[in-house]
């Protein structure tokens, strides 16, 4: 199909059928080809990529260049088979063992207004995004549900953390940053395109995990019409002091909200007392955390070792799509001053010699401006593939997160056994200790049930705690299992469509110049 | 050498078997440096090889330096007025550069070309000043220093529509090849560069593919070894692209700057003759006047007209014989480049199509390497 579209967000790239128009002095527009009237030079255009163009040629020069054909057409390097892992663009989001689908869409930003505030004059405005979501998983409601919600940016924000506290152990994707300053200094159109396309990106990233995606947190965010009907945060204590988040509800209440059973309000105190005692050690000795897991350190030392060269992999790959994208630029220029060189000799001509160079000429020029639309289209493609670099550095910091996570929940549990072992000690102190006071003994009674009790509540504590420790060892290893298959996937993948791109650029490539080689070839010595 | 030139003028060619046809045939080989510090310059051998009568013998061997060709110039300028003397290299401004092997090479092509071209252009070659520089041993020769003057276009008052054309096509075509040759230079540095961005992509893939152990590391060490190898075709292809188009490019631009001096040329043979047929009218008129008033002056008048007279008629024949000149050399000129960027035009395509054709089949190979990688995980 013919058109002037650009590759856009999908991965797929489309033909770039920027022609130019023929207008030799014997023949008028030629129809043999079909030629679309050509909107812009594409030494001119600016690419869907992040690289534009700093050329602003005379579009009246394109009058001395071929159209191209289908066969300099663009194709896809990218596989069709590729798993929704690695391409959260993709618009069918789907897990490989089944047909589940979760498809998000962002998209029309909207200037609303702050209602409760009223110091400002006016108030203060924020922008929402309509968020769309087309799924066919049962926790939605079923085979085909189509909905979509109004959520702004914090909204975003309280997801994430809830999230966080909800799932610790696991390898939670990273939201989008809030840019104060970019939201200052930029353009506000683009400042909104570019929050929309990050958040759409994180959401998809939610939805391709395959234990977020069913999370409650997710549904209510995707679903719930109106106010997000999520708090900001379960409880102070419990963001403090991990592992409080999965404490049985009998001793909580509803999702953290409501603590009326005084169980929970013990527990509550007793958190709180735990977290100052915690904040005044730091003084004095930090409570190590020991990971007896030898395993478990393995993994995570190669894994920042990998960590490091991948960043380090990173950088280059940046480098090498600027030498790119330079050299497609400078054979661009090339071929226009080629061009302007074709006209020079034909517009007067003083010698008989000028026409053949002028032809000889026009198929340089011909030749380099292909070969530099080529150069910038393996660049795009490029950058696609090797995005993936990117995506895994932020990957990574999830994993960070989740071992905070473990060696949270364990310093929890290290400090609860050794408060409980202080406490063991006052009671054996106290029952040790004979009255000699007369009504001593009531109130020494007295300590000693209180303390009994602190040692119930505490000893319950620790058996969540070390419950919750176990879930973020298992969540972690689940987790590492999915990272390293996926890890291995989604690599070949990018290393196989970052071969086959470049393989395919350079016949391309290589095409061209054989054909200008061949058009010159009269000028070889030997028959070269 | 003659043969191996890319520039063979299409003119009266002196073919190359020794025997019995008459040939002249120069090489510059063998840059040496001497001297030391500031003084440091490269010197040349120069050697000729001609069954000629005029030269001293079959081959003749002597050292130059570039200041020499610089004087060889000046002379065939000074004399051949119309005529296009092929151009020199530039001296190159940046002291850094002026030593390095490919500053040395390329002065060393553009200076033995320089020479075949006035060795086998009809007129030039009969220069008694070429035979000096040819053969005359190292005290002989006056290495005098001269920078042709080549100025902006002095107004000139040749009312010649064709000429004008001609020269501001000439003006125009300096700026469109120095455009061009900017670019290809540019592009040469590109070549470089992604060089050695492949590089180093290279060496941080297979430092990534040495934490892996598995097929994954395998396949990101054959990625990053292949990476290295295209390094190495890049700044090949690099020297490639300098040497045979870039480098011709430039001569090109030299090779116009020259015409536009002997244009200067042509038009102060243009104003001569014009002052000299003004100032000689005027002493006629004066003559006619003296003869006249029957003065005793007359004689003395016409001794000097006459003189004026002569000076002015070889001012003309002088300025006929520069267009003249020029036109025949400017057809020639322009066949020549024709042919020359042809060439280059060729090489160039060559060179490219020769690196993408590496790089695709590198790439290509590592294809079933790492499906093979993928398929054994």
């Amino acid at each position: 199909m013919m058109g002037n579209e650009e590759a856009d967000d999908l991965h797929e790239s489309r033909e770039e059928m920027e022609s130019l128009v023929l207008d030799e002095p014997s023949n008028g527009r030629s129809s043999a080809s079909a030629t679309v009237p050509d909107h812009h030079d594409p030494l001119l255009s600016s690419s869907s990529s992040s690289f534009s163009d700093r050329h602003n040629p005379n579009s009246s020069l394109n009058a001395f260049l071929d159209p191209p054909s289908y066969a300099e057409a663009i194709f896809t390097s990218f596989d069709p088979s590729s798993n929704g892992h690695e391409t959260p663009q993709l618009s069918s989001n789907s897990n490989p063992r089944s047909s589940d689908y979760l498809y998000i869409s962002i998209s029309d930003p909207q200037k609303e207004q702050e209602l409760s505030n009223s110091l400002v004059p006016g108030g203060t405005t924020f922008y929402t995004y309509l968020i769309t979501t087309r799924t066919n998983l049962l926790e939605f409601g079923g085979p085909g549900s189509e909905f979509s919600v109004r959520r702004r940016f914090k909204d975003v924000v309280t997801l994430s953390d809830r999230l966080s506290e909800s799932y610790r152990g696991f390898f939670i994707p990273l939201r989008p940053d809030k840019s104060v300053v970019e939201s200052q200094v930029m353009a506000k159109q683009e400042f909104l395109e570019q929050r929309r396309a990050s958040l759409e990106k994180y959401l998809r990233s939610l939805a391709a995990h395959p234990v977020i995606r069913r999370s409650e947190e997710l549904r209510l965010f995707l679903e719930v019409k109106g106010k997000l009907p999520l708090a900001k945060s379960i409880d102070v204590a419990s963001r403090v002091l991990d592992g409080a988040a999965r404490l049985p509800r009998q001793l909580l209440g509803e999702e953290g909200m409501d603590v009326n059973a005084k169980g929970g309000r013990d527990l509550l105190r007793l958190f709180k007392e735990l977290r100052q005692s915690m904040s005044t050690d730091w003084g004095g000795v930090k409570p190590l955390v020991v990971e007896e897991d030898k395993g478990f350190l393995e993994r995570k030392e190669r894994l920042a070792e990998f960590e490091q060269q991948l960043s380090n992999m990173s950088l280059q790959a940046e480098s090498l799509v600027k030498a790119q994208q330079d050299i497609g630029e400078t054979m661009g220029e090339l071929g226009l001053a080629f061009v302007k060189l074709t006209k020079f000799e034909t517009e007067e001509v003083l010698f008989e010699s000028q026409n053949a160079r002028a032809a000889d000429m026009k198929n340089v020029a011909t030749a380099a401006v292909k070969a530099s639309r080529l150069y910038r289209e393996l660049n795009a493609q490029t950058v696609k593939h090797l995005d993936k670099l990117h995506d895994y550095l932020g990957i990574f910091l999830a994993v960070g997160n989740a071992f905070s996570d473990r060696s949270s929940a364990l310093l929890t549990v290290q400090t609860l056994s050794s408060e409980l072992a202080t406490l063991h000690a006052r009671i054996e102190k106290l029952e040790a200790a004979s009255s000699k006071i007369f009504g001593g003994d009531r109130s020494r009674m007295r300590k000693i049930e209180e303390l009994k009790e602190s040692i119930r509540v505490t000893e319950e504590a620790k058996t969540c705690a070390e419950r919750e420790y176990e879930q973020i060892k298992e969540n972690n290893r689940s987790e590492l299992e999915r990272l390293d298959k996926e890890r291995h996937d989604d690599f070949m993948s990018m290393l196989r469509g970052f071969v086959v791109n470049q393989a395919g650029y350079a016949e391309k490539m290589a095409n061209v110049w054989e054909k200008l080689a061949e058009e010159t070839s009269g000028y070889a010595k030997d028959g070269s | 050498m003659i043969a191996t030139q890319r520039s063979v003028s299409g003119s009266s060619q002196s073919p190359r078997s020794p025997s019995s046809q008459p040939y002249l045939s120069v090489s510059v080989t063998d840059p040496v440096k001497l001297g030391n510090g500031v003084q440091a310059y490269i010197s040349y051998r120069v050697i000729t090889k001609t069954n000629l009568p005029e030269y001293q013998g079959p081959e003749k061997i002597v050292i130059r330096r570039y200041s020499d060709f610089v004087w060889l110039r000046d002379r065939l300028f000074e004399k051949y007025k119309g005529i296009f003397i092929p151009p020199l290299p530039e001296k190159s401004a940046v002291e850094k550069f002026r030593f390095s092997a490919e500053f040395i090479e390329m002065r060393r092509q553009a200076l033995d070309i320089f020479v075949n071209r006035i060795a086998s252009h009809h007129e030039l070659q009969q220069s008694e000043d070429l035979r000096t520089f040819l053969q005359a041993d190292e005290e002989d020769v006056q290495s005098k220093v001269s920078d042709v003057v080549l100025g902006k276009e002095k107004p000139v008052e040749e009312s010649n529509p064709e000429y004008e054309k001609l020269k501001h096509y000439i003006f125009e075509l300096e700026n469109h090849l120095a455009e061009a040759q900017k670019h290809a230079y540019r592009l040469v540095k590109r070549h470089r560069e992604l060089g050695q961005s492949l590089s180093d992509f290279g060496k941080a893939v297979k430092l990534l593919g040495a934490c892996e152990g598995n097929s994954l590391g395998k396949a990101f060490s054959e990625l990053g070894t292949k990476s290295e190898t295209l390094s190495v075709k890049l700044q090949k292809e690099a020297h490639q692209l300098l040497m045979n188009f870039e480098e011709p490019l430039k001569d090109y631009v030299r090779a116009v700057q020259s015409i536009k001096a002997t244009i200067a040329e042509r038009a102060n043979a243009f104003r001569r003759q014009c002052e000299l047929a003004e100032t000689t009218k005027l002493k006629e008129i004066n003559l006619n006047k003296l003869t006249l008033m029957r003065s005793d002056k007359v004689g003395e008048a016409e001794i000097e007209y006459q003189e004026l007279k002569a000076e002015s008629e070889e001012a003309t024949r002088m300025f006929e014989m520069i267009v003249r000149l020029m036109n025949e050399e400017i057809v020639r000129f322009q066949e020549q480049k024709t042919l020359d960027m042809g060439i280059a035009f060729h090489e160039f395509a060559k060179g490219q199509a020769r690196l993408a054709n590496g790089i695709a089949n590198a790439w290509r190979s590592l294809i079933p390497k790492l499906e093979a990688c993928s398929s054994s995980s």
